[in-house]
């Protein structure tokens, strides 16, 4: 496994004194999409804090990219190539469209990714680059918090909740962009509550119940049942 | 004309406050924090003044080409060293450490320099001034100060709104979490603003140096002006601030026209009045 770009070993996580994680593993290859699914509260949104070091109190073992990254500070996250693309989308309201984007930029690591190509996959931005980000509806400002991320060229993107608030169409068009997104070697981690169109999309799911791991693997390999068994647990 | 003088000179006076409130505004726009000491550090940047001018002998404006990257240098080494600390969502913390703040810097100026209250001396800048029109005479030095207070006032905007580091400003103040994760070091940035204030500082303390006499206790009172300009204007809103600054110095003028001893009344009743009508100050930020 010379290609894996993120290796997590039973990673427990806290807030105060509330444990979310309890001994989450996963391996990520380079250019790999995994899905993760679980229900609310699984701690799908927490393993991902963890690892973009958001959240202080966790213990195991975190390695990207050969190097360990468990324990050093946010700030320090994108440099190393990863980028986080908020549940909520979480955009700057005082910034404008284009001061969004270059806020993600700053880390200066090279890559396709610029405000060119940002703009070549979203026109609509180009268009809208000098308005308060807040103007925008759901789906174009999910499109600058996609692009926010991608202005750090990751290697490994983390996608919470895409789909959250948008409506049905807009959904589609987003994620009929992802392959461009992904492609060219990205790894993602994606996040999603439409089980479907995760596991559609995605090579390989883990499936969260109370912050531990109830089933993994390739979509293909279970039934609708065994996936529905894990989520709800039942 | 001696109600047109009164309010001009208002106007100029406004100036000074609001380059007593724009450090306070920009500090808590960035980091949401009140610095209770603000005055005080204004009163240190004159004390500093007063001691760079005694041993070099330059003009007090000159001088503050030596105080304002000194006290740039103190604002970040403040913020760094103590204010991070205090900062968290908590807005208590803050507060109580820069009261302290002020009261060390009170009795720390008490024990250096006396309470002998001080002046410096801008020479023929001072006492000169032109004639405007019939009956109102404009004097050189707060004609200096309005303009002074117009130019940083616009010299923060630009950098708040026009380069990265502004950028950076804002993003941190919207939403610290996500800036970090963008590869902002909150700490830095915080620092940054804190130096930023402190040059501001400096050119008040300067400019307080020059126009009146001051000893080591007239800070909380240039505060209140502080305070009172940056509610007027909208807290976290610049030129609101110069505004809220002018209004609060036309106020006084004409409370001092009518009788003397109504200046500051005047000034604070002005205060109460936008409060009373517009909680939130006359130009809030729209995304407050």
């Amino acid at each position: 496994m010379s290609d894996t770009i993120l290796s997590l070993t039973d990673i427990e996580a806290f807030y105060g004194d509330a444990q979310a994680l309890h001994g989450v593993s996963l391996e990520l290859a380079a250019g790999e999409t995994l899905a993760l699914i679980g229900s609310n509260g699984a701690g799908k949104t927490t393993l991902l804090k963890t690892i973009c070091g958001l959240i202080e109190r966790h213990i195991g073992a975190m390695l990207f990219d050969g190097a360990n990254i468990s324990g050093i500070s946010p700030n320090k996250i994108p440099a190393r190539g990863i980028a986080l693309v908020p549940e909520g989308r979480r955009l700057f309201p005082s910034l404008s469209v284009e001061e969004n984007l270059l806020l993600g930029g700053q880390v200066d690591r090279r890559g396709p990714w610029n405000l060119g190509a940002v703009y070549e996959l979203f026109p609509v931005l180009r268009e809208r680059q000098h308005q308060p980000s807040t103007s925008l509806s759901g789906g174009q400002q999910q499109m600058v918090a996609i692009g926010r991320a991608l202005m750090a060229n990751p290697k490994l993107l983390l996608l919470d909740e895409l789909s959250l608030g948008l409506a049905p169409v807009i959904i589609k068009d987003i994620y009929a962009l992802l392959p461009r997104i992904v492609a060219e070697g990205m790894s993602a981690i994606l996040v999603e509550q439409d089980v479907t169109r995760a596991l559609g999309f995605a090579d390989r799911f883990i499936c969260l119940q109370e912050g531990r791991v109830a089933l993994e693997g390739e979509p293909k390999a279970f039934t609708r049942e065994q996936i529905s068994q894990a989520y709800f647990g039942t | 004309m001696e109600w047109v003088n009164a309010i001009i000179q208002g106007i100029l006076i406004g100036g000074l406050y609001a380059l007593f409130a724009a450090g306070l505004s920009l500090i808590f726009g960035v980091m949401r924090l009140v610095n209770i000491a603000h005055g005080d550090f204004i009163v240190a940047a004159a004390y500093l003044a007063y001691v760079v001018v005694a041993a070099t002998g330059l003009h007090p404006l000159v001088s503050l080409v030596i105080i304002v990257p000194l006290s740039a240098v103190a604002g970040y080494a403040l913020q760094a060293g103590i204010l991070n600390r205090t900062i968290g969502d908590d807005l208590l913390p803050p507060l109580l450490v820069t009261f302290g703040l002020s009261v060390i810097l009170q009795n720390g100026m008490l024990e250096l320099f006396t309470a002998d209250s001080r002046k410096l001396d801008a020479g023929l800048l001072d006492i000169q001034n032109f004639n405007l029109l019939p009956g109102v005479n404009i004097g050189y030095m707060p004609l200096l100060m309005f303009v002074a207070a117009i130019i940083v006032i616009a010299g923060l905007q630009y950098i708040f709104y026009r380069t990265s580091l502004g950028r950076a400003f804002r993003a941190v103040s919207d939403d610290g979490e996500i800036a970090q994760i963008m590869g902002l070091d909150n700490r830095k940035i915080f620092a940054a603003a804190m130096a930023l204030s402190f040059g501001v500082i400096a050119i008040a303390g300067v400019f307080l140096a020059v126009r009146a006499n001051f000893d080591p206790f007239v800070g909380p009172s240039r505060l209140i002006f502080g305070f009172e300009a940056v509610i007027i204007g909208g807290l976290g809103n610049l030129w609101g601030t110069l505004v809220g600054g002018i209004i609060l110095g036309v106020a006084q003028a004409i409370g001092a026209q009518i009788d003397p001893g109504w200046q500051l009344l005047a000034g604070h009743i002005a205060f109460l009045l936008v409060l009373a009508i517009k909680p939130r100050g006359l130009f809030p930020r729209i995304d407050g």
